[in-house]
């Protein structure tokens, strides 16, 4: 008997392990921050309909992070690329005349040959720079969202929905989807419950987007990926052409990044040009660093757990925070928190790195 | 000014073992002024332990210190860091450089020992601030080139050097210390010309004739006869025989540093060639490959249909590049034809197409995934190349990880190899060295290949783990017919395993031996070429 409750310690002690005390007290704390919830005033059906409708936004951003971590190439900085692949479907999107949630399907449509593209150089580059992926990737994010900058102003968009109104050219920084496809994932099976709100299509999407890669990494190609990520030379030495195993996990996470920034759109309702992309990435490396992920380890589990935790603490602490002190300093808690949680899941890094 | 009855150095009873691993056994050496001694023995023998002891490594305090006494003119002395062994009078040229490679040679050789004179802000802060006195440094630098007696260019910048500059810098530098009493020389000839060892001999006998002693570490056997005045032979970390130089000869030094108990050996060894009508599988002709540390120059060797061949030689030769080159993990030339078919090289994926497999030496870099669970490390390369463990669905479109079937396979393996492991599942990394290598050797039976190459099977293993790998490749050999090349440092186990050994020397073969010769003629063949 006594035997018995001591085994069951131990598996307790084992499951805490595994799940990590960082992660638990992130976990404690979220759930802290929903019993206060209703106490200091804010409205708790409504707290959580945000962290569901929020997960289902940056859900496939996060899940971007995936096929890069198994290949070795580390976590994806250079998410912005992806993004502006995704924008660049978008807005053709919109110019070209679609409508409704049409124009989200056109939008995932025309923004893939720009991801397959941009993913293949950035991969070729990538595996140029061997060892120090993840400093270049950073770069490859900055330079493309400066370059795509002068872009967005150069480019010949004329639909007026788009285009700045004084001057008839050049794209403005925000473009409402109203009319295109705002919340066309998250409308299709909605379910309301008084306040509580659940975006069904949008979680569905994202579950068949895991459930991909999930299988994807189950066969043949995505077992090399991950010995590839796990030792290179090892996959060398077994026959496996190590560049081309990198070059696709590159092309895979640019195109979940251009999809993921379309999902993300369309639960937003805008499209943001210019500097937003460059905001995109540490939310996503963060999300999946506290879902338990390291530089080479990454599963759907972690892509899960960590955007609900980030996405809780991050909707959560200015909500809570505000009700309790009465003044409006929103923004600035959401930047200190939503900042303080990726400084600290980059210090996780390292952790995982040395398991 | 010592009594001339007390040596210089003595080493008394000197023991080292690494995490258990008994590499020093009871060392007894005296050295006396102007002394040249050579110490000769096979790779491991403890030849460089035995020196980094003498001059305070700090990698032999980090692994629990010595046993046994060092003496200097007959005071017991114990060096804690390589600078209190320095100072002590003790020089040692390694066999890699330590030298600043954008430093003119004179500045590495006078380097932290610079003539220095005051200035207005050494005075006032600290003597850190002193000028550097250019003149003198020039002076002090061309003294110990003298002392030296082979010329180099002292203003040369070491990177513009070649090899053996660099060396006769390092030397320069230990000559120049006025304390020097001993030096060490650990393969000083290794990286020089002919030309060039011949000049380092000469300064041999120039600095012992100043009183220098000098301890010569060398595979070169020729040179330990005509510098030293005497010759230690060290052997699996005990000193087997000290004799005079002049009284002795190559063949009996190479005898002391192979041979064991000759007899004894030669039962176990194999005694008949059962291949010797067996036609030749396996042609190498010409093969060059560039691994660095193991170059091959130019290897033409017949391998025979179910043999297991050996390939044996001193470390550096150029044994271990065979199989990496023809395995395509280093860049190679040459031909290598196998079954009548040309393998191109360079490319890993069409020798394992042809039915290759190979177990590298290096375990945990190339040979295992170490986060992952024993399933994959067994399974991978049958995966990758064979299509094994794979279930297909949409006609061959999706191929689905057959997680049952690799579950089954690796069971069978960790019970053939008697892989000692908590489950299937368990993570590579978390297993002791000689399991880990069996793991190695499943992974490349699942490929039931028809050529087996196994780069030092034994290394970094313990004894019972080492019949037990050694047996499995006998079985596997045996049981499926599969051509074996096994390459090993260890002659012993090359003889109790093999067929044939071949003896690899200088990037070369130097010449095959059924397995039943004597050690004396394979120690020749391992030196023959040694350059």
């Amino acid at each position: 008997m006594e035997e018995n409750v001591k085994k069951e310690k131990g598996k307790f002690r084992q499951m805490l392990d595994d799940f990590g005390l960082p992660r638990l007290i992130i976990t404690g704390f979220l759930i802290l921050l929903l019993v206060v919830a209703p106490f200091v005033g804010a409205d708790l059906p409504t707290q959580i309909s945000n962290i569901i409708s929020r997960f289902s936004w940056n859900g496939v951003l996060v899940l971007a992070m995936v096929p890069m971590v198994h290949s070795g190439c580390g976590l994806n900085f250079g998410l912005p690329l992806g993004i502006i692949s995704g924008l660049l479907g978008a807005t053709l999107s919109i110019e070209l005349g679609f409508t409704g949630g049409f124009s989200f399907f056109m939008a995932a449509v025309l923004a893939t040959p720009f991801a397959l593209v941009f993913g293949t150089v950035y991969g070729w580059l990538l595996n140029k720079i061997k060892g120090g992926e993840m400093m270049i990737a950073t770069y490859v994010g900055f330079s493309s969202v400066s370059l795509m900058c002068m872009m967005w102003l150069i480019l010949p968009y004329h639909s007026p929905n788009m285009v700045w109104g004084m001057a008839g050219k050049g794209l403005r920084t925000t473009i409402s989807l109203e009319g295109y496809y705002t919340q066309a994932l998250a409308k299709i099976l909605q379910i309301r419950i008084g306040k509580l709100v659940i975006p069904t299509g949008a979680l569905l999407f994202f579950a068949l987007l895991a459930f991909l890669m999930w299988a994807f990494l189950h066969t043949k190609t995505g077992t090399a990926m991950t010995a590839v990520g796990s030792n290179p030379t090892f996959a060398r030495a077994a026959g496996i052409n190590v560049d081309k195993i990198r070059l696709l996990s590159v092309v895979m996470s640019t195109w979940l990044a251009a999809i993921g920034i379309l999902v993300y759109e369309q639960g937003f309702g805008f499209v943001q040009l210019y500097m937003a992309p460059f905001y995109m990435a540490l939310p996503a490396v963060s999300a999946i660093l506290i879902g338990g992920a390291s530089v080479n380890k990454a599963s759907i589990t972690n892509v899960i757990i960590g955007t609900i935790l980030f996405q809780g603490i991050v909707t959560m602490t200015p909500t809570v925070m505000n009700n309790m002190i009465h003044t409006d300093m929103s923004e600035v808690i959401r930047i200190i928190a939503s900042n303080g949680m990726i400084l600290y899941a980059l210090t996780r890094r390292t952790e995982g790195a040395k398991k | 000014m010592n009594n001339p009855g007390t040596p210089l150095l003595e080493m008394r009873n000197i023991k080292k073992n690494f995490f258990g691993n008994q590499v020093l056994t009871d060392i007894n050496l005296t050295l006396r002024e102007g002394e040249v001694i050579g110490l000769v023995g096979e790779n491991g023998a403890g030849k460089s332990t035995l020196m980094r002891i003498l001059f305070g490594a700090d990698m032999i305090r980090e692994t629990g210190g010595y046993g046994g006494d060092i003496l200097i003119n007959g005071q017991k002395v114990q060096f804690n860091s390589p600078f209190e062994a320095i100072e002590a009078g003790i020089g040692m040229v390694h066999q890699e450089f330590s030298l600043i490679p954008g430093f003119a040679a004179k500045e590495n050789i006078l380097l932290n020992r610079e003539p220095k004179k005051p200035n207005l802000a050494s005075r006032i802060f600290s003597d850190r601030l002193d000028t550097l006195n250019q003149n003198e440094i020039d002076e002090g630098a061309e003294t110990a080139i003298e002392k030296m007696g082979v010329h180099i260019d002292k203003n040369m910048v070491i990177s513009d050097m070649p090899v053996g500059h660099k060396q006769f810098t390092e030397i320069a530098r230990e000559l120049s210390k006025d304390q020097l009493k001993i030096l060490i020389l650990d393969e000083p000839t290794a990286v020089l010309t002919e030309k060039e060892a011949e000049a380092l001999l000469e300064s041999i006998r120039g600095m012992a004739e100043r009183g220098i002693a000098v301890i010569f570490i060398t595979h070169r056997l020729q040179e330990i006869l005509a510098v030293c005045d005497r010759v230690v032979v060290m052997r699996d970390g005990y000193i087997v025989n000290e004799s005079a130089a002049k009284d002795t000869n190559v063949k009996e030094i190479t005898r002391w540093m192979v041979g064991r108990e000759i007899r004894s050996e030669t039962e176990s060894s194999k005694t008949e060639d059962n291949h010797a009508d067996a036609k030749t599988i396996l042609e190498i002709r010409r093969l060059w490959v560039d691994m660095p540390g193991e170059i091959v120059r130019n290897v033409n060797l017949d391998v025979r249909e179910g043999e297991i061949l050996g390939i044996g030689g001193l470390a550096g030769q150029g044994k271990l590049g065979i199989p990496n080159g023809i395995m395509g993990l280093y860049e190679a030339g040459g031909q290598v034809r196998f079954d009548g078919q040309d393998i191109p090289l360079n490319n890993p994926r069409k020798c394992l197409d042809s039915s290759f497999a190979f177990v590298s030496e290096d375990r945990r870099g190339v040979g295992l995934l170490l986060d992952e669970s024993l399933e994959w490390n067994i399974a991978f390369p049958a995966m990758q190349i064979q299509n094994k463990f794979l279930k297909e669905y949409f006609g061959g479109l999706i191929k689905w990880r057959d997680e049952k079937a690799i579950e089954e396979i690796t069971k069978q393996y960790i019970d053939e190899l008697a892989i000692k492991c908590t489950s299937s599942k368990q993570k590579a990394k978390e297993l002791s060295g000689g399991n880990q290598q069996k793991v190695c050797l499943a992974k490349a039976f699942a490929l039931h290949p028809k050529l087996l190459f196994v780069s030092e099977p034994t290394r970094g293993i313990d004894v019972g783990a080492k019949a037990l790998v050694l047996d499995a490749l006998k079985r596997f050999n045996r049981e499926n017919g599969v051509t074996v090349v096994m390459v090993s440092s260890e002659l012993e186990e090359l003889r109790q395993t093999c067929d044939r050994i071949a003896i690899v020397s200088g990037g070369k073969i130097a010449g095959i031996l059924p397995a039943s010769e004597s050690l004396e003629n394979f120690g020749a063949l391992m030196l023959s070429q040694v350059k």
